[in-house]
């Protein structure tokens, strides 16, 4: 590893666990890429995640980090954000702990507009349990649970989280590296909520079961599929089907919930 | 900087053998050695350092002087 990012993890506790061609690392990586080219303080970050593989992410950062119960990241982030508003809190999740088990909690979070960046590591499956299909799992894609195709149709937390108010939404790809890193970066310094929904790779649970071949094969799936949302707004709704879209869908200022709050303890302490 | 001066260092006890690096070099720099990669064509790498950011389990450093053993 690089000398100058070796501060940001927990050297002792590496290698990591993920299996050889996981996502996961390279997403851990982004972040801290983007931590350190906006040379943010280390000593005020905090970084949250909810149960999965990709919840133990935090584990090897070395910045104040809290590894929650399933689902309910976003829900200890907000408390540790209202608490210290002068923190930047990350939350760093997995699709079945954000869209699934803690769906409730993203719509809220999003709602609000609490400075909170989220990012989802969304591999389509539940890895860490062995493979069952996610709210995220394709539309007859196989898992454990799903042995004859998955019947679900296709879900776009990108979608959800726009709709619910989220004020920067992205998507981005463990493939397009410094795309990736360019939107984390943007959604660390955006003051309010921020999505980004960073599609990964599980090569042995939804790779495996799907005849997805190896981590590279996956890695050239992806890139097959990626368009760019210019691209994107010229194809119909029938080219778009299977692909990925990848970039900036949303941005704009608005309160923050914060500092909304502090101005109600104003207010009620007569203040203002 | 020149061509000469990149190094390339491969950090073998973290290598997971997942092959990344060697599929998606655009300049092809790595072979393949019982899934290993190996610097095969160092004259080539162009600094662009996407095996390096694309490395799940931070196993390659790309870059000049600065970059030690």
């Amino acid at each position: 590893m690089r000398k100058e990012l070796e501060k940001y993890f927990r050297t002792d506790k590496l290698p990591h666990i993920w299996c050889p061609g996981c996502g996961h690392g390279i997403i851990t990586g982004a972040v801290i890429r983007a931590i350190d080219n906006l040379k943010l303080d280390q000593d005020k970050i905090c970084i949250v995640s909810g149960i999965g593989c990709s919840s133990r992410a935090p584990g090897y950062m070395n910045f104040y980090t809290l590894h929650t119960t399933h689902g309910r990241a976003l829900a200890f982030a907000t408390g540790i954000k209202m608490a210290k508003p002068e923190l930047k809190v990350i939350v760093l999740t997995g699709d079945g702990d954000c869209s699934a088990i803690g769906g409730n909690h993203l719509i809220h979070a999003a709602r609000r507009n609490i400075d909170i960046t989220t990012i989802v590591f969304n591999n389509s499956i539940y890895g860490m349990t062995s493979g069952q299909y996610s709210p995220m799992t394709p539309k007859g894609a196989f898992a454990t649970t799903a042995p004859y195709g998955n019947i679900d149709r296709d879900f776009d937390l990108c979608k959800l989280a726009q709709s619910s108010g989220a004020t920067y939404v992205a998507r981005g790809t463990v493939y397009h590296l410094p795309q990736l890193i360019k939107l984390i970066e943007k959604a660390l310094k955006h003051n309010g909520f921020s999505f980004v929904d960073v599609v990964d790779i599980c090569p042995t649970y939804f790779g495996r079961r799907n005849k997805m071949g190896t981590a590279v094969a996956m890695m050239e799936t992806i890139r097959e599929k990626s368009v760019t949302i210019r691209t994107a707004s010229k194809m119909s709704a029938e080219e778009l089907s299977g692909k990925i879209v990848i970039g900036e869908f949303y941005e704009e200022n608005a309160p923050e919930y914060t500092e909304e709050y502090a101005k109600i303890i104003e207010k009620a302490q007569g203040r203002i | 900087m020149t061509a000469k001066n990149i190094r390339i260092l491969i950090d073998e006890k973290a290598c997971k053998k997942c092959g990344l690096c060697i599929a998606f070099c655009p300049k092809k720099v790595f072979i393949s050695e019982n899934g290993k990669p190996v610097i095969a064509n160092l004259s080539a790498c162009i600094d662009c350092k996407l095996c390096e950011l694309r490395c799940p389990d931070y196993a390659i450093i790309v870059g000049g002087e600065e970059i030690e053993q």
